[in-house]
Protein backbone atom coordinates (compact mmCIF):
# COMPACT_ATOMS: atom_id res chain seq x y z
CA UNK A 1 0.00 0.00 0.00
CA UNK A 2 2.74 2.34 0.96
CA UNK A 3 4.45 1.75 -2.33
CA UNK A 4 1.46 2.13 -4.58
CA UNK A 5 2.30 5.75 -5.24
CA UNK A 6 6.05 5.62 -5.75
CA UNK A 7 5.39 2.89 -8.31
CA UNK A 8 2.82 5.02 -10.07
CA UNK A 9 5.15 8.03 -9.90
CA UNK A 10 7.93 5.90 -11.38
CA UNK A 11 5.81 4.88 -14.35
CA UNK A 12 4.86 8.50 -14.95
CA UNK A 13 8.44 9.78 -14.86
CA UNK A 14 9.54 6.98 -17.21
CA UNK A 15 6.81 8.00 -19.62
CA UNK A 16 7.84 11.66 -19.42
CA UNK A 17 11.51 10.80 -19.92
CA UNK A 18 10.69 8.71 -22.95
CA UNK A 19 8.63 11.51 -24.44
CA UNK A 20 11.44 14.05 -23.94
CA UNK A 21 13.90 11.86 -25.82
CA UNK A 22 11.58 10.85 -28.62
CA UNK A 23 10.09 14.26 -29.25
CA UNK A 24 6.58 15.59 -29.53
CA UNK A 25 5.26 13.17 -32.12
CA UNK A 26 6.16 10.18 -30.01
CA UNK A 27 4.80 11.80 -26.87
CA UNK A 28 1.28 11.01 -27.97
CA UNK A 29 2.37 7.40 -28.40
CA UNK A 30 3.89 7.32 -24.91
CA UNK A 31 0.71 8.69 -23.44
CA UNK A 32 -1.28 6.10 -25.34
CA UNK A 33 1.00 3.40 -23.92
CA UNK A 34 0.61 4.77 -20.39
CA UNK A 35 -3.15 4.83 -20.82
CA UNK A 36 -3.27 1.15 -21.83
CA UNK A 37 -4.90 -1.09 -19.19
CA UNK A 38 -2.45 -2.29 -16.55
CA UNK A 39 -1.49 -5.94 -16.74
CA UNK A 40 -0.58 -8.02 -13.70
CA UNK A 41 3.02 -9.16 -13.34
CA UNK A 42 3.32 -12.95 -13.08
CA UNK A 43 6.15 -12.95 -10.52
CA UNK A 44 4.44 -10.41 -8.29
CA UNK A 45 1.17 -12.28 -8.56
CA UNK A 46 2.77 -15.60 -7.65
CA UNK A 47 4.38 -14.11 -4.54
CA UNK A 48 1.17 -12.36 -3.47
CA UNK A 49 -0.89 -15.54 -3.90
CA UNK A 50 1.64 -17.25 -1.64
CA UNK A 51 1.66 -14.35 0.86
CA UNK A 52 -2.12 -14.42 1.12
CA UNK A 53 -2.07 -18.08 2.13
CA UNK A 54 0.84 -17.48 4.54
CA UNK A 55 -1.29 -14.92 6.40
CA UNK A 56 -4.13 -17.46 6.50
CA UNK A 57 -1.61 -19.91 8.02
CA UNK A 58 -0.98 -17.33 10.74
CA UNK A 59 -4.66 -17.43 11.73
CA UNK A 60 -5.43 -21.13 11.36
CA UNK A 61 -3.73 -22.97 12.76
CA UNK A 62 -1.01 -20.52 13.97
CA UNK A 63 -2.82 -18.00 16.14
CA UNK A 64 -5.50 -20.50 17.20
CA UNK A 65 -2.89 -22.93 18.57
CA UNK A 66 -0.75 -20.16 20.07
CA UNK A 67 -3.70 -18.88 22.10
CA UNK A 68 -5.20 -22.34 22.63
CA UNK A 69 -2.10 -23.60 24.38
CA UNK A 70 -2.14 -20.61 26.73
CA UNK A 71 -5.60 -21.30 28.16
CA UNK A 72 -6.77 -24.08 30.46
CA UNK A 73 -7.72 -27.36 28.80
CA UNK A 74 -11.43 -26.80 29.55
CA UNK A 75 -11.42 -23.74 27.24
CA UNK A 76 -9.19 -25.04 24.44
CA UNK A 77 -11.99 -25.64 21.93
CA UNK A 78 -13.66 -22.32 22.72
CA UNK A 79 -10.49 -20.48 21.69
CA UNK A 80 -10.04 -22.57 18.53
CA UNK A 81 -13.70 -22.10 17.57
CA UNK A 82 -13.69 -18.36 18.29
CA UNK A 83 -10.58 -17.74 16.20
CA UNK A 84 -11.84 -19.89 13.31
CA UNK A 85 -15.39 -18.52 13.27
CA UNK A 86 -14.34 -14.87 13.69
CA UNK A 87 -11.87 -15.25 10.80
CA UNK A 88 -14.56 -16.76 8.56
CA UNK A 89 -17.11 -14.10 9.52
CA UNK A 90 -14.55 -11.37 8.83
CA UNK A 91 -13.96 -12.75 5.34
CA UNK A 92 -17.62 -12.56 4.37
CA UNK A 93 -17.89 -9.09 5.90
CA UNK A 94 -14.85 -8.07 3.85
CA UNK A 95 -16.45 -9.00 0.53
CA UNK A 96 -19.78 -7.45 1.52
CA UNK A 97 -18.61 -4.00 2.64
CA UNK A 98 -15.20 -4.14 4.32
CA UNK A 99 -12.98 -3.99 1.25
CA UNK A 100 -15.00 -1.15 -0.20
CA UNK A 101 -15.10 0.88 3.03
CA UNK A 102 -11.35 0.48 3.52
CA UNK A 103 -10.01 0.74 -0.04
CA UNK A 104 -12.22 3.08 -2.05
CA UNK A 105 -12.13 6.85 -2.16
CA UNK A 106 -14.37 8.58 0.32
CA UNK A 107 -13.74 10.83 3.29
CA UNK A 108 -10.37 10.92 5.09
CA UNK A 109 -11.84 8.51 7.66
CA UNK A 110 -13.84 5.94 5.69
CA UNK A 111 -14.31 4.87 2.08
CA UNK A 112 -17.55 4.36 0.19
CA UNK A 113 -19.67 1.46 -0.99
CA UNK A 114 -18.50 1.52 -4.62
CA UNK A 115 -16.87 -1.92 -4.45
CA UNK A 116 -19.39 -3.64 -2.17
CA UNK A 117 -19.63 -7.34 -3.07
CA UNK A 118 -16.64 -6.73 -5.36
CA UNK A 119 -18.66 -4.53 -7.71
CA UNK A 120 -16.51 -3.49 -10.66
CA UNK A 121 -13.74 -5.96 -9.86
CA UNK A 122 -13.17 -8.53 -12.58
CA UNK A 123 -10.61 -11.22 -13.35
CA UNK A 124 -8.40 -8.83 -15.32
CA UNK A 125 -8.68 -5.83 -12.95
CA UNK A 126 -5.30 -4.80 -11.52
CA UNK A 127 -4.94 -3.22 -8.08
CA UNK A 128 -4.64 0.57 -8.00
CA UNK A 129 -1.15 1.62 -9.08
CA UNK A 130 0.14 -1.92 -8.68
CA UNK A 131 1.01 -5.07 -10.61
CA UNK A 132 -1.23 -7.79 -9.18
CA UNK A 133 -4.83 -8.77 -9.95
CA UNK A 134 -7.22 -6.85 -7.72
CA UNK A 135 -8.65 -10.21 -6.62
CA UNK A 136 -5.30 -11.02 -5.04
CA UNK A 137 -5.03 -7.58 -3.41
CA UNK A 138 -8.58 -8.02 -2.11
CA UNK A 139 -7.81 -11.48 -0.72
CA UNK A 140 -4.47 -10.44 0.80
CA UNK A 141 -6.11 -7.53 2.63
CA UNK A 142 -8.97 -9.82 3.63
CA UNK A 143 -6.61 -12.01 5.62
CA UNK A 144 -5.44 -8.91 7.52
CA UNK A 145 -9.02 -7.93 8.33
CA UNK A 146 -9.58 -11.51 9.53
CA UNK A 147 -6.58 -11.87 11.81
CA UNK A 148 -7.01 -8.54 13.61
CA UNK A 149 -10.26 -9.22 15.53
CA UNK A 150 -9.03 -12.79 16.11
CA UNK A 151 -5.88 -11.35 17.75
CA UNK A 152 -8.00 -9.26 20.11
CA UNK A 153 -9.99 -12.32 21.29
CA UNK A 154 -7.02 -13.64 23.25
CA UNK A 155 -7.26 -10.84 25.80
CA UNK A 156 -10.74 -11.80 27.03
CA UNK A 157 -10.60 -15.54 26.31
CA UNK A 158 -11.89 -18.12 28.80
CA UNK A 159 -14.75 -15.92 30.00
CA UNK A 160 -16.61 -14.47 27.00
CA UNK A 161 -19.66 -16.07 25.42
CA UNK A 162 -19.21 -17.39 21.90
CA UNK A 163 -22.16 -15.34 20.64
CA UNK A 164 -20.61 -12.20 22.14
CA UNK A 165 -17.30 -12.79 20.34
CA UNK A 166 -19.12 -13.06 16.99
CA UNK A 167 -21.10 -9.86 17.60
CA UNK A 168 -17.87 -8.14 18.66
CA UNK A 169 -16.16 -9.15 15.41
CA UNK A 170 -19.12 -7.90 13.36
CA UNK A 171 -19.37 -4.47 14.97
CA UNK A 172 -15.65 -3.95 15.49
CA UNK A 173 -14.77 -4.66 11.87
CA UNK A 174 -17.21 -2.05 10.63
CA UNK A 175 -16.61 0.64 13.24
CA UNK A 176 -12.90 0.23 13.98
CA UNK A 177 -10.93 -1.87 11.49
CA UNK A 178 -12.30 -0.52 8.19
CA UNK A 179 -11.96 3.15 9.21
CA UNK A 180 -8.42 2.75 10.54
CA UNK A 181 -7.30 0.68 7.55
CA UNK A 182 -8.74 3.43 5.32
CA UNK A 183 -7.05 6.22 7.28
CA UNK A 184 -3.64 4.52 7.14
CA UNK A 185 -3.51 2.77 3.77
CA UNK A 186 -5.90 4.47 1.34
CA UNK A 187 -4.50 7.38 -0.68
CA UNK A 188 -7.10 9.85 0.65
CA UNK A 189 -6.85 8.49 4.23
CA UNK A 190 -6.16 10.96 7.01
CA UNK A 191 -3.00 9.32 8.32
CA UNK A 192 -1.72 8.48 4.83
CA UNK A 193 -1.93 12.16 3.90
CA UNK A 194 -0.30 13.11 7.18
CA UNK A 195 2.70 11.03 6.14
CA UNK A 196 2.52 8.43 8.90
CA UNK A 197 4.34 5.24 7.92
CA UNK A 198 2.89 1.78 8.52
CA UNK A 199 4.45 -0.78 6.22
CA UNK A 200 2.50 -3.91 7.15
CA UNK A 201 0.02 -2.98 9.84
CA UNK A 202 1.62 -1.86 13.12
CA UNK A 203 -1.21 0.57 13.82
CA UNK A 204 -3.96 -1.04 11.73
CA UNK A 205 -3.47 -4.57 13.00
CA UNK A 206 -1.41 -4.71 16.16
CA UNK A 207 -2.07 -1.50 18.10
CA UNK A 208 -5.69 -1.89 17.04
CA UNK A 209 -5.93 -5.49 18.29
CA UNK A 210 -3.94 -4.71 21.44
CA UNK A 211 -6.15 -1.80 22.46
CA UNK A 212 -9.38 -3.67 21.60
CA UNK A 213 -8.09 -6.58 23.67
CA UNK A 214 -7.24 -4.40 26.66
CA UNK A 215 -10.61 -2.63 26.56
CA UNK A 216 -12.32 -6.00 26.26
CA UNK A 217 -10.37 -7.48 29.17
CA UNK A 218 -11.31 -4.48 31.34
CA UNK A 219 -15.02 -4.43 30.43
CA UNK A 220 -15.58 -8.19 30.38
CA UNK A 221 -13.77 -8.37 33.71
CA UNK A 222 -11.41 -10.87 35.29
CA UNK A 223 -11.82 -14.62 34.99
CA UNK A 224 -13.49 -16.30 37.96
CA UNK A 225 -10.68 -17.19 40.37
CA UNK A 226 -8.13 -14.86 38.75
CA UNK A 227 -5.21 -14.34 41.12
CA UNK A 228 -6.29 -17.29 43.31
CA UNK A 229 -6.65 -20.36 41.12
CA UNK A 230 -3.91 -21.99 39.10
CA UNK A 231 -4.36 -20.71 35.53
CA UNK A 232 -1.23 -22.15 33.98
CA UNK A 233 -1.21 -22.64 30.18
CA UNK A 234 -2.46 -26.16 29.43
CA UNK A 235 0.01 -26.86 26.63
CA UNK A 236 3.07 -24.76 25.94
CA UNK A 237 3.93 -27.37 23.30
CA UNK A 238 0.94 -26.17 21.25
CA UNK A 239 1.78 -22.54 22.03
CA UNK A 240 5.27 -23.17 20.66
CA UNK A 241 3.82 -24.83 17.55
CA UNK A 242 1.39 -21.96 17.00
CA UNK A 243 4.11 -19.37 17.62
CA UNK A 244 6.41 -21.03 15.09
CA UNK A 245 3.60 -21.09 12.50
CA UNK A 246 2.95 -17.40 13.20
CA UNK A 247 6.60 -16.61 12.49
CA UNK A 248 6.54 -18.53 9.22
CA UNK A 249 3.22 -17.00 8.18
CA UNK A 250 4.47 -13.53 9.07
CA UNK A 251 6.68 -13.55 5.97
CA UNK A 252 3.48 -13.30 3.97
CA UNK A 253 2.29 -10.53 6.26
CA UNK A 254 5.47 -8.44 6.11
CA UNK A 255 7.26 -9.32 2.89
CA UNK A 256 3.86 -9.62 1.19
CA UNK A 257 3.11 -6.02 2.15
CA UNK A 258 5.57 -4.97 -0.54
CA UNK A 259 2.73 -6.10 -2.87
CA UNK A 260 5.42 -7.30 -5.25
CA UNK A 261 8.27 -9.83 -5.47
CA UNK A 262 11.01 -7.24 -5.33
CA UNK A 263 13.84 -5.67 -3.31
CA UNK A 264 11.41 -4.24 -0.75
CA UNK A 265 10.01 -7.71 -0.08
CA UNK A 266 13.57 -8.98 0.32
CA UNK A 267 14.36 -6.30 2.90
CA UNK A 268 11.13 -7.06 4.75
CA UNK A 269 12.03 -10.76 4.81
CA UNK A 270 15.49 -10.11 6.26
CA UNK A 271 14.01 -7.79 8.89
CA UNK A 272 11.33 -10.33 9.77
CA UNK A 273 14.08 -12.83 10.56
CA UNK A 274 16.60 -10.61 12.34
CA UNK A 275 14.30 -8.38 14.41
CA UNK A 276 12.43 -11.46 15.57
CA UNK A 277 15.58 -13.29 16.61
CA UNK A 278 16.75 -10.18 18.48
CA UNK A 279 13.44 -9.79 20.32
CA UNK A 280 13.30 -13.48 21.29
CA UNK A 281 16.76 -13.28 22.87
CA UNK A 282 15.96 -9.89 24.38
CA UNK A 283 12.89 -11.22 26.22
CA UNK A 284 14.71 -14.43 27.15
CA UNK A 285 17.75 -12.74 28.70
CA UNK A 286 15.76 -10.02 30.47
CA UNK A 287 13.48 -12.69 31.98
CA UNK A 288 16.49 -14.81 32.89
CA UNK A 289 18.02 -11.86 34.72
CA UNK A 290 14.77 -10.73 36.38
CA UNK A 291 13.15 -14.08 37.25
CA UNK A 292 16.10 -16.43 37.42
CA UNK A 293 15.11 -18.72 34.55
CA UNK A 294 14.95 -18.49 30.77
CA UNK A 295 11.51 -19.83 29.83
CA UNK A 296 10.10 -21.23 26.60
CA UNK A 297 6.96 -19.13 26.94
CA UNK A 298 9.12 -16.03 27.38
CA UNK A 299 11.25 -16.82 24.34
CA UNK A 300 8.21 -17.54 22.15
CA UNK A 301 6.55 -14.36 23.45
CA UNK A 302 9.71 -12.51 22.43
CA UNK A 303 9.34 -13.96 18.92
CA UNK A 304 5.83 -12.54 18.67
CA UNK A 305 6.85 -9.19 20.18
CA UNK A 306 9.67 -8.93 17.63
CA UNK A 307 7.36 -9.77 14.73
CA UNK A 308 4.92 -7.11 15.91
CA UNK A 309 7.63 -4.48 16.43
CA UNK A 310 9.08 -4.97 12.95
CA UNK A 311 5.68 -5.06 11.21
CA UNK A 312 5.28 -1.30 10.64
CA UNK A 313 8.98 -1.03 9.78
CA UNK A 314 9.64 -4.19 7.77
CA UNK A 315 10.27 -2.66 4.33
CA UNK A 316 11.37 0.74 5.61
CA UNK A 317 14.25 0.24 8.05
CA UNK A 318 17.62 -1.39 7.53
CA UNK A 319 18.47 -4.77 9.10
CA UNK A 320 20.46 -3.22 11.95
CA UNK A 321 17.66 -0.77 12.72
CA UNK A 322 15.32 -3.76 12.68
CA UNK A 323 17.47 -5.57 15.23
CA UNK A 324 17.35 -2.52 17.51
CA UNK A 325 13.54 -2.40 17.19
CA UNK A 326 13.42 -6.10 18.08
CA UNK A 327 15.66 -5.72 21.13
CA UNK A 328 13.59 -2.81 22.45
CA UNK A 329 10.25 -4.43 21.57
CA UNK A 330 11.10 -7.68 23.37
CA UNK A 331 12.29 -6.02 26.56
CA UNK A 332 9.47 -3.46 26.77
CA UNK A 333 6.82 -6.13 26.12
CA UNK A 334 8.30 -8.28 28.89
CA UNK A 335 8.06 -5.32 31.27
CA UNK A 336 4.39 -4.75 30.37
CA UNK A 337 3.40 -8.43 30.55
CA UNK A 338 4.93 -8.82 34.01
CA UNK A 339 5.39 -5.63 36.01
CA UNK A 340 2.77 -3.33 34.49
CA UNK A 341 0.04 -5.98 34.18
CA UNK A 342 0.51 -7.08 37.79
CA UNK A 343 0.59 -3.49 39.02
CA UNK A 344 -2.75 -2.66 37.41
CA UNK A 345 -4.25 -6.10 37.98
CA UNK A 346 -6.11 -6.41 34.66
CA UNK A 347 -6.68 -9.91 33.31
CA UNK A 348 -5.33 -10.01 29.74
CA UNK A 349 -5.48 -13.78 29.22
CA UNK A 350 -2.99 -14.08 26.35
CA UNK A 351 -1.25 -10.72 26.87
CA UNK A 352 -2.64 -9.25 23.66
CA UNK A 353 -2.06 -5.71 24.92
CA UNK A 354 1.32 -6.46 26.47
CA UNK A 355 2.65 -8.04 23.29
CA UNK A 356 0.69 -6.65 20.32
CA UNK A 357 -0.29 -3.26 21.69
CA UNK A 358 3.01 -2.43 23.33
CA UNK A 359 5.39 -3.84 20.70
CA UNK A 360 3.14 -2.28 18.04
CA UNK A 361 3.60 1.15 19.63
CA UNK A 362 7.37 0.62 19.95
CA UNK A 363 7.58 -0.43 16.29
CA UNK A 364 5.33 2.32 14.96
CA UNK A 365 7.23 5.10 16.69
CA UNK A 366 10.60 3.43 16.08
CA UNK A 367 9.83 3.29 12.35
CA UNK A 368 9.94 7.10 12.35
CA UNK A 369 13.50 6.95 13.68
CA UNK A 370 15.03 4.03 11.80
CA UNK A 371 13.50 4.85 8.41
CA UNK A 372 16.19 7.53 8.35
CA UNK A 373 18.70 6.91 5.56
CA UNK A 374 21.49 7.92 7.96
CA UNK A 375 20.47 4.99 10.20
CA UNK A 376 20.33 2.50 7.33
CA UNK A 377 16.65 2.94 6.48
CA UNK A 378 15.20 3.46 3.02
CA UNK A 379 14.58 7.15 3.74
CA UNK A 380 11.59 9.36 3.06
CA UNK A 381 11.46 12.40 0.81
CA UNK A 382 12.15 15.63 2.78
CA UNK A 383 12.85 13.52 5.86
CA UNK A 384 13.07 15.19 9.22
CA UNK A 385 13.29 12.84 12.17
CA UNK A 386 11.35 15.00 14.61
CA UNK A 387 8.52 15.55 12.12
CA UNK A 388 8.38 11.90 11.13
CA UNK A 389 8.41 10.67 14.74
CA UNK A 390 5.69 13.18 15.57
CA UNK A 391 3.59 11.92 12.65
CA UNK A 392 4.07 8.38 13.91
CA UNK A 393 2.99 9.42 17.42
CA UNK A 394 -0.09 11.15 16.03
CA UNK A 395 -1.02 7.98 14.13
CA UNK A 396 -0.54 5.88 17.26
CA UNK A 397 -2.64 8.25 19.37
CA UNK A 398 -5.43 8.39 16.80
CA UNK A 399 -5.48 4.60 16.56
CA UNK A 400 -5.52 4.26 20.38
CA UNK A 401 -8.28 6.81 20.90
CA UNK A 402 -10.46 5.71 17.98
CA UNK A 403 -10.12 2.03 18.78
CA UNK A 404 -10.31 2.53 22.56
CA UNK A 405 -13.45 4.64 22.61
CA UNK A 406 -15.40 2.73 19.96
CA UNK A 407 -14.35 -0.68 21.31
CA UNK A 408 -15.57 0.37 24.77
CA UNK A 409 -18.94 1.35 23.31
CA UNK A 410 -19.16 -1.94 21.40
CA UNK A 411 -18.42 -4.03 24.49
CA UNK A 412 -20.94 -2.05 26.56
CA UNK A 413 -23.62 -2.47 23.90
CA UNK A 414 -23.00 -6.23 23.73
CA UNK A 415 -23.08 -6.43 27.54
CA UNK A 416 -26.45 -4.64 27.65
CA UNK A 417 -28.00 -6.68 24.82
CA UNK A 418 -26.94 -10.32 24.50
CA UNK A 419 -24.49 -10.22 27.43
CA UNK A 420 -20.72 -10.70 27.42
CA UNK A 421 -20.21 -13.34 30.07
CA UNK A 422 -21.48 -16.84 30.61
CA UNK A 423 -22.99 -17.79 33.99
CA UNK A 424 -20.34 -18.25 36.68
CA UNK A 425 -21.08 -21.98 36.89
CA UNK A 426 -20.68 -22.31 33.12
CA UNK A 427 -17.38 -20.44 33.25
CA UNK A 428 -16.17 -22.77 36.02
CA UNK A 429 -17.16 -25.84 34.03
CA UNK A 430 -15.38 -24.49 30.96
CA UNK A 431 -16.63 -22.97 27.73
CA UNK A 432 -15.83 -26.11 25.69
CA UNK A 433 -18.74 -27.96 27.29
CA UNK A 434 -21.10 -25.05 27.94
CA UNK A 435 -20.69 -23.16 24.64
CA UNK A 436 -19.77 -25.95 22.25
CA UNK A 437 -20.88 -29.24 23.84
CA UNK A 438 -17.57 -31.01 23.34
CA UNK A 439 -14.27 -31.61 25.05
CA UNK A 440 -10.76 -31.08 23.66
CA UNK A 441 -9.17 -34.14 25.20
CA UNK A 442 -11.07 -37.37 25.87
CA UNK A 443 -8.41 -39.44 27.55
CA UNK B 1 -2.89 -60.37 55.82
CA UNK B 2 -1.78 -56.78 55.39
CA UNK B 3 -2.03 -54.03 52.79
CA UNK B 4 1.28 -52.26 52.31
CA UNK B 5 0.74 -48.83 50.81
CA UNK B 6 3.79 -46.83 49.74
CA UNK B 7 4.05 -43.30 48.35
CA UNK B 8 7.24 -43.11 46.33
CA UNK B 9 9.05 -40.96 43.80
CA UNK B 10 7.68 -41.73 40.32
CA UNK B 11 11.05 -42.58 38.81
CA UNK B 12 11.60 -45.25 41.50
CA UNK B 13 8.59 -47.31 40.43
CA UNK B 14 10.45 -49.82 38.25
CA UNK B 15 13.11 -50.49 40.88
CA UNK B 16 10.44 -51.08 43.51
CA UNK B 17 8.55 -53.42 41.22
CA UNK B 18 11.72 -55.42 40.51
CA UNK B 19 12.51 -55.65 44.22
CA UNK B 20 9.01 -56.93 45.03
CA UNK B 21 9.00 -59.40 42.15
CA UNK B 22 12.25 -60.88 43.45
CA UNK B 23 10.46 -61.53 46.77
CA UNK B 24 7.78 -63.49 44.93
CA UNK B 25 5.10 -60.81 45.15
CA UNK B 26 2.75 -61.38 42.23
CA UNK B 27 0.40 -58.40 42.24
CA UNK B 28 0.68 -54.67 42.63
CA UNK B 29 -1.63 -51.70 42.08
CA UNK B 30 -0.18 -48.34 41.03
CA UNK B 31 -1.87 -44.92 41.16
CA UNK B 32 -0.50 -41.55 40.11
CA UNK B 33 -1.12 -39.18 42.99
CA UNK B 34 -0.16 -35.68 44.12
CA UNK B 35 0.58 -34.53 47.61
CA UNK B 36 3.04 -32.98 49.95
CA UNK B 37 5.02 -33.89 53.04
CA UNK B 38 8.25 -32.31 54.17
CA UNK B 39 9.37 -31.69 50.61
CA UNK B 40 8.57 -28.16 49.53
CA UNK B 41 6.87 -27.49 46.20
CA UNK B 42 8.24 -25.24 43.49
CA UNK B 43 7.28 -22.01 41.74
CA UNK B 44 6.06 -21.89 38.16
CA UNK B 45 6.16 -18.59 36.25
CA UNK B 46 4.09 -17.96 33.11
CA UNK B 47 4.93 -14.44 31.92
CA UNK B 48 3.70 -12.29 34.81
CA UNK B 49 1.78 -15.01 36.64
CA UNK B 50 3.62 -16.86 39.41
CA UNK B 51 2.12 -20.00 40.92
CA UNK B 52 3.39 -21.86 43.98
CA UNK B 53 2.92 -25.55 43.20
CA UNK B 54 2.78 -27.27 46.58
CA UNK B 55 1.38 -30.65 45.50
CA UNK B 56 4.05 -32.74 43.86
CA UNK B 57 3.49 -35.77 41.66
CA UNK B 58 4.11 -39.11 43.38
CA UNK B 59 3.25 -42.74 42.72
CA UNK B 60 1.19 -44.73 45.20
CA UNK B 61 1.64 -48.51 45.18
CA UNK B 62 -0.60 -50.92 47.05
CA UNK B 63 0.31 -54.54 47.62
CA UNK B 64 -1.58 -57.19 49.63
CA UNK B 65 0.74 -59.65 51.40
CA UNK B 66 0.55 -62.45 53.99
CA UNK B 67 1.30 -61.15 57.49
CA UNK B 68 4.65 -62.94 57.77
CA UNK B 69 6.03 -61.23 54.65
CA UNK B 70 5.31 -57.64 55.70
CA UNK B 71 8.78 -56.82 57.07
CA UNK B 72 10.55 -58.22 53.98
CA UNK B 73 8.23 -56.26 51.68
CA UNK B 74 8.85 -53.05 53.64
CA UNK B 75 12.58 -53.71 53.49
CA UNK B 76 12.46 -54.25 49.75
CA UNK B 77 10.51 -51.03 49.13
CA UNK B 78 12.77 -48.97 51.38
CA UNK B 79 15.85 -50.45 49.74
CA UNK B 80 14.62 -49.72 46.22
CA UNK B 81 12.91 -46.34 46.71
CA UNK B 82 15.44 -44.61 48.95
CA UNK B 83 17.55 -41.80 47.53
CA UNK B 84 18.37 -40.18 50.86
CA UNK B 85 16.86 -36.92 49.64
CA UNK B 86 13.80 -35.26 51.15
CA UNK B 87 10.63 -36.41 49.35
CA UNK B 88 11.43 -40.14 49.16
CA UNK B 89 7.94 -40.88 50.44
CA UNK B 90 6.29 -43.02 53.14
CA UNK B 91 5.02 -46.54 53.77
CA UNK B 92 1.74 -47.31 55.55
CA UNK B 93 0.67 -50.78 56.65
CA UNK B 94 -2.99 -51.67 57.23
CA UNK B 95 -4.80 -54.81 58.30
CA UNK B 96 -6.60 -56.70 55.55
CA UNK B 97 -9.71 -58.62 56.67
CA UNK B 98 -10.67 -60.57 53.61
CA UNK B 99 -9.62 -61.15 49.99
CA UNK B 100 -11.28 -62.93 47.05
CA UNK B 101 -9.93 -63.75 43.57
CA UNK B 102 -12.82 -62.91 41.26
CA UNK B 103 -12.11 -65.51 38.55
CA UNK B 104 -11.94 -68.59 40.82
CA UNK B 105 -13.62 -67.52 44.04
CA UNK B 106 -10.47 -68.47 46.02
CA UNK B 107 -10.34 -66.62 49.33
CA UNK B 108 -7.81 -64.96 51.65
CA UNK B 109 -4.21 -66.30 51.46
CA UNK B 110 -5.04 -68.33 48.32
CA UNK B 111 -6.28 -65.19 46.61
CA UNK B 112 -3.07 -63.18 47.12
Amino acid sequence: MTFAHPVRAGLLSAAVGLAAIAGFADMALAQATAAAPAVADKGDTAWMLTSTLLVLLMIVPGLALFYGGLVRSKNMLSVLTQVLAVACLSMLMWVAIGYSLAFTEGSPFIGGFAKSFLAGVAKDTVNSGGTIPEYVFFAFQMTFASITPALALGAFAERTKFSATLLFALLWGILVYYPIAHMVWQSDGYLMKLGALDFAGGTVVHINAGIAGLVGALIVGKRVGFGKDLMAPHSLTLTFTGGALLWIGWFGFNAGSALAANDVAALALVNTLLATAAAALSWMFVEWAAKGKASLLGTVSGVIAGLVAITPAAGLVGPIGGIVLGLVGGAVSFFFCTTVKNAFGYDDTADVFGVHGVAGIVGSIGTGVFVSASLGGVGVENYDMATQVWNQIVAVIIAIVWCGVISAIIFKVIDLTIGLRPATDAEREGLDITDHGERAYNM
Amino acid sequence: MKIVMAIIKPFKLDEVRDALTSLGIHGLTVTEVRGYGRQKGHTEIYRGAEYAVSFLPKVKIEVAVPGDQVERVIGAIVGAAKTGQIGDGKIFVMSLEHAVRIRTGEADADAL
